[in-house]
């Protein structure tokens, strides 16, 4: 097991280092002027061009930029945006938003998702089973921008159930119906995954043996069906978590959740580059490490997988 | 020391005075068994009896589909969910469990009828622990479950440091540990029933074999019947007091194991007492113990031997014209060894980590000679090297070092161009009928592969050899536009053979070419391969686990463990009089060895 | 009861269990390849019957718009008819700025049809290629190529293309083929993945080793043998990609990164509808419905064609 998470943990630099890297590249080291070159049209004020040009040592080589924009992005030394308000200050008010709105969407993906993918493999063919799985094709189908608008006026404006715009203070309450948004598209396909998975795990010759050995039917299906059919569900949650950053941008601008997505979805329509940048690299990291985490808990939900080689 | 061989009850006993008064543990009448499938109703078992009284063991033998696997998952409440039983009852112990609440069900598995099933591999779940997955078979019936009782259950089938091995995943454990684990769950609640379904199939025969006489013991100390699956007719005869022969889902020969060798009446049964390998190399043994001469069909006629010479000629002078091969190469040897090789070696480098490896060494220094025109048999048990030999005779593996001699070249030499050729004169038949065929091509396109790519006449001419090809090997030339889905195993080893023809060799490769296939099946497989053989003056090297097999059709034999070769002999030579221990073990594990049968019985 | 049956030797009527010869051929059916198959079982699921006639629907709407509506849709917008609801000739009425929202919404689908087809061809030939040759090879090639789709892996496509639609190249030329190259960029890994895993699944499979041993170069059959049988998750994906694409396009366009104002496309116009959302929430529930449906009909598509191409589906 050890052996298994220093493998995991020496694989993470070169990623991490490659997509900063190409990051980096693509912003900085293509001919022009950088700094202009980021801001377009606009004209920020002068001394937010000479704060940035400090922060990037644009007159170094490129190594050594790239050196210095990751030793700034691990100490936090992230610059500062159009208004001079310096970005780690802001991020370090706003993550924890984001992390809130993330972990009940997480949340909610992944209960409700095994859930009902467990009951819809479990009873295969069944009304219950197309119905859900119909269901889930729309849920796809509907871009997660479209479904907040449309949770925003159904649940925010006609009913009232919750606030159309989350605001300042955000508490777990109000974030529920953004997180149900940023959910819904990937708690379908987890739903799938989870049905797909019992099916086949149900016709596995283990859980035949299990029946076989006399052990009642909810054993076999958590203890075995179930069990083993979170395997591929976690693989997917891991893989996801970039959507769900991409997903964040767009459901935090709608409801106006003051998160980071939020943050990135002001600087896009402003064209703050330096921002969209440091933001970037820092959720990239972000990714990395989570992905991380999954691949342990991957590991520990597998026993198989500690020992290959 | 567990894996010693266990005293096995000695043969069995030919149960003719059952008593009349004892109530059967199982009794199925009249059963039939239907499955719900998209295009209607499929029965897969049709008016099938079976009776086991307490203690008994009893074989259902029959080919894939016949039914039997049905008819025992039946009895334990486990056909799959399209299927039901249609007509009769299933009397378990008394009591009628053909339409038992499931609920019911669950109270009997484990502690009245328990389950050893076929392939050890995927019948553990590889995320929990071996003692995690005994324990929860003894708290789902009421026994003690503490670690000792675990580590107990375990030890009592013959698992080495119970206490360690239940700590470990089924992936830590080989074949033969995973199939000794399965049958402790199984007998951990004592039932009175267990259904052994091909327990030992998946395994090496030699394991096979202690496998099975650990289970005879277990069961016959418990006291437990036993209802064994099993394909092969030899092995049911010599474990099973009673044998119950299944053809397309009915029952259509039973009785006592013995009578049913020595008087099969129905002509499936005489069939399988014919064909069976296992009996059928016993019978070659007995043969000669009572001094008959029986190993004429075995060695090719001298009509044959020459003909290959002759072609053999002819091949080495077109070969000759074509490669310029120095004159040299002309038969060295007058033995004619086809194939000589010549202390073989591959060693494997395993990655353990960063940079790190270790040498695993497949094939260690090995050294035979095929004849030409004659059959050699390579012999192991898995991970013994065999497949290795065969991948580096084909130049699809580079050796280590050592020597690959073929009709006097030395392959090591060969570059793209005569390569190219010496694979239109080698030809491999590989084992899996499944595996081996391409699912987009369709026969003909299969079959006429070799032939484009070696650029061998145009199309009429390309489609006139598919067909004397597919004649060759008696599949109809309406098969040619078929895809190998649609056709059984041997049909498509019958493919396999027509493409290996196809560029008239000299010598086959046969990977395990019969072992996936059923007993009636492969004996046909083997007789097109020997007849072949005796028309076309082919060589066979044949790579097989299957000691039975070899009897019948191999002129040598060498016999290959742990990437060494061990012994090398004629066939009869190392059938009669083995040399080493080992290869007097994978002897002793062919079943039905230890039948005691007049040779006019059979 | 039959006196044979609890003791003694038993044997079944003859009659009734009649030998059959051994291994006899099927011949009542007509030959059917993998593909014919998979086309059979195609045709008679709704999923896939509704699916494809949505597509050629939007197809031929993205082909030929004016067969649906003569009104332009990006000029004679009067913002006298600002928010304006249907009428004759208008069905589904104006915009905020004034423009016929139906003709926006037919002309609209041209944008992401486009992007979605031709970012999946990109992707196919990057990942298609890297996945196979990675997977048939191994080695270093593998390796690398790995590490290299790690590191795109790890930039999430919305991201990603935040910071790549930032570059001045980008920014200047703004139009349906920067779309396709950041989706193309971003998304590649994926694909090549699915083929990795597809290749070396096949790659040791027996027939593969029989061509080789028949004389078949080592990339005559990959190309030959393993490619076309590793095909089937390909092409899932792709279907499947093509709706991923199609929700990627118009989410960068509503974002304000992706096609250019010039070009019609659903994500500009429900942008633009959200200052509408509480006078008249309509503007923004059509081109999200015909965004939708788009989504829809491909995610369908891939579902239906992911059961008939399951080999698990095909046992005989």
């Amino acid at each position: 097991m050890i052996r298994y998470i220093v493998r995991r943990l020496l694989q993470v630099i070169p990623v991490f280092l490659g997509t900063t890297l190409l990051v980096y590249f693509m912003v900085f080291a293509l001919p022009g002027d950088p700094i202009a070159a980021l801001f377009g049209d606009r004209q920020p004020p002068q001394s937010v061009i000479d704060a940035l040009r400090a922060q990037y040592n644009l007159d170094q080589p490129f190594i050594v930029q790239y050196g210095i924009f990751l030793k700034n992005l691990f100490t936090l030394n992230l610059g500062v945006d159009f208004t001079q308000q310096p970005i780690a200050a802001t991020l370090a008010r706003i993550f924890p938003v984001t992390a809130m709105l993330a972990v009940e969407a997480l949340a909610i993906q992944a209960i409700f998702g095994v859930a009902f993918g467990l009951v819809a493999g479990l009873r295969r063919g069944k009304l219950f089973d197309s119905t859900v799985l119909v269901a889930s094709l729309v849920v796809i189908a509907v871009p997660t921008f479209v479904l907040g608008f449309v949770f925003q006026l159904v649940f925010g404006v006609y009913l009232g159930w919750a606030k159309p715009t989350v605001g300042a203070q955000a508490g777990w309450g109000d974030l529920l119906l953004p997180a149900v948004v940023l959910g819904l598209v990937s708690f379908a396909y987890v739903l799938r995954l989870t049905r797909a998975s019992v099916t086949e795990n149900m016709n596995a010759d283990y859980v035949r043996t299990a029946t076989a050995k006399g052990l009642s039917r909810p054993r076999v299906v958590l203890a075995h069906i179930l069990r083993n059919s979170m395997i591929p569900v976690v693989t997917y949650l891991g893989a996801n978590l970039g959507g769900l950053m991409g997903g964040a941008i767009v459901t935090e601008g709608i409801f106006n959740v003051p998160g980071v997505g939020n943050k990135l979805y002001q600087a896009t329509l402003r064209g703050e580059g330096p921002t969209i940048v440091a933001i970037v690299s820092i959720l990239v990291l972000v990714f990395v490490l989570a992905n991380l985490l999954v691949d342990l808990l991957y590991a520990w939900l597998d026993p198989r997988i500690r020992y290959e080689a | 020391m567990s894996f010693e061989e266990s005293p096995a009850a000695s043969g069995p006993q030919i149960v003719d005075d059952v008593p009349a008064g004892g109530r059967p543990i199982l009794d199925m009448r009249d059963v039939a068994i239907t499955f719900t499938t998209g295009s209607g109703s499929l029965h897969a078992v049709r008016k099938a009896d079976l009776t086991i009284m307490p203690g008994e063991t009893v074989a259902i033998v029959g080919e894939s589909g016949s039914g039997k696997s049905t008819t025992a998952l039946a009895a334990i409440g486990l056909l799959p969910g399209n299927g039901r039983v249609s007509a009769g009852q299933i009397l378990l112990d008394g009591e009628d469990v053909a339409h038992a609440p499931e609920r019911r069900m669950i109270e009997l598995r484990g502690n009245t009828i328990g389950m050893v099933p076929q392939d050890p591999m995927s019948n553990l779940n590889p995320v929990w622990r071996i003692g995690y997955q005994v324990r929860e078979t003894l708290r789902a019936n009421g026994r003690p479950d503490g670690p000792a009782d675990v580590a107990r259950v375990l030890a009592e089938a013959g698992l080495p440091d119970a206490q360690r091995r239940a700590r470990q995943y089924p992936h830590e454990f080989s074949g033969g540990m995973r199939q000794r684990a399965l049958i402790a769950i199984a007998l951990s609640c004592s039932p009175k029933l267990l259904i052994a379904d091909e327990p030992t199939s998946a395994l090496d025969v030699t394991v096979q074999r202690r496998i099975l006489d650990h289970l005879e013991t277990m069961t016959s100390e418990l006291g437990t019947s036993v209802l064994l699956i099993t394909h092969d007719l030899g092995l049911a005869a010599e474990r099973a007091d009673k044998v119950v022969v299944m053809y397309r889902g009915r029952v259509v020969e039973s009785g006592p194991s013995l009578e049913l060798l020595r008087n099969p009446l129905h002509p499936y049964t005489q069939r399988l007492v014919a064909k069976a390998p296992s009996l059928a190399s016993r019978r070659i043994q007995v043969a000669k113990e009572a001094g008959l001469e029986s190993g004429e069909l075995l060695t090719p006629s001298a009509e044959a031997v020459e003909k290959a010479a002759e072609k053999a000629e002819a091949t080495t002078a077109e070969a000759i014209e074509a490669e310029e091969v120095p004159a040299a190469a002309v038969p060295e040897a007058p033995s004619d060894d086809v194939l000589v090789i010549e202390d073989l070696t591959k060693v494997f480098r395993l990655r353990t980590g960063l940079g790190r490896g270790t040498d695993f060494t497949a094939v260690d220094g090995v050294s035979f000679r095929v004849q030409r025109g004659t059959t050699t048999a390579l012999v192991g048990e898995s991970g013994s090297g065999k497949s290795t030999v065969a991948q580096m005779v084909l130049q699809l593996l580079a050796p280590t070092s050592g020597r690959i001699v073929f009709d006097g070249i030395d392959t090591a030499g060969l570059d793209r161009r005569q390569l190219f050729a010496f694979r239109r004169r080698v030809q491999p038949i590989f084992q899996d009928p499944y595996g081996s065929l391409d699912p987009m091509y369709n026969i003909y396109r299969t079959i006429e592969e070799p032939l484009r790519t070696h650029r061998i006449g145009d199309r009429a001419t390309r489609e006139l050899k598919v067909r004397e090809l597919l004649d060759q090997v008696a599949l109809p030339q309406s098969a040619m536009q078929r895809y190998p889905n649609e056709l059984s195993g041997g049909q498509r080893q019958r493919v396999a053979v027509a493409r290996a023809l196809a560029l008239d060799p000299e010598v086959i490769i046969c990977d395990e070419a019969v072992s996936a296939l059923d007993v009636l099946v492969q004996a046909q497989v083997l007789n097109l391969l020997a007849e072949l053989q005796e028309r076309l003056g082919l060589t066979y090297l044949f790579i097989t686990h299957d000691l039975a097999v070899v009897r019948q059709i191999a002129d040598h034999v060498c016999v290959m463990e742990k990437g060494r070769l061990v012994e090398t002999g004629t066939t009869d030579r190392v059938f009669d009089s083995p040399e080493k221990d080992y290869t007097r073990a994978l002897l002793d594990a062919i079943p039905g060895g230890k039948l005691l049968l007049p040779p006019e019985v059979l | 009861m039959k006196p044979e049956r609890t003791e003694g030797h038993y044997v079944a009527p003859l009659e009734e269990t009649a030998l059959e010869a051994t291994d006899t051929l099927r011949v009542e059916e007509a030959p059917l390849s993998l593909w014919a198959d998979a086309w059979r079982k195609l045709r008679r699921r709704p999923l896939f019957i509704v699916s494809s006639i949505m597509i050629l629907a939007l197809i031929f709407i993205a082909l030929f718009p004016g067969v649906f509506t003569q009104v332009p849709p990006n000029n004679e917008c009067l913002l006298a008819n600002s928010e304006a609801g249907p009428r004759e000739g208008h069905p589904f009425g104006f915009t905020f700025q004034g423009c016929d929202l139906f003709s926006r919404v037919i002309h609209g689908t041209q944008a992401s049809l486009s992007v979605g087809i031709l970012a999946v061809l990109c992707v196919l030939v990057i990942g298609v290629t890297f996945g196979a040759l990675a997977g048939y090879y191994g080695g270093w090639l593998d390796a690398v190529l790995a590490r290299l789709g790690d590191i795109f892996f790890a930039l999430p496509l919305i991201l990603g293309a935040l910071v790549i639609t930032q570059l001045p190249f980008f920014r200047e030329n703004k139009s349906v083929w920067t779309v396709v190259v950041v989706i193309a960029m971003l998304a590649w890994p994926q694909m090549a993945r699915i083929t990795r895993g597809a290749v070396i699944e096949v790659r040791n499979a027996d027939f593969v080793t029989a061509a080789r041993s028949l004389g078949v170069s080592r990339f005559g059959a990959l190309m030959r043998h393993v490619l076309p049988n590793a095909l089937a998750p390909v092409i899932v994906l792709a279907t499947l990609e093509l709706g991923v694409f199609i929700v990627t396009e118009a989410t960068l366009s509503f974002l304000g990164i992706g096609v250019p104002e010039s070009v019609m496309s659903w994500g500009h116009d429900i942008a633009a509808a959200q200052v509408s959302i509480r006078t008249n929430p309509m503007i923004l529930i059509y081109p999200s419905i015909a965004l939708s449906l788009c989504v829809l009909s491909f995610i369908m598509l891939g579902d239906a064609l992911r059961d008939a191409l399951d080999p698990k589906s095909r046992e005989r």
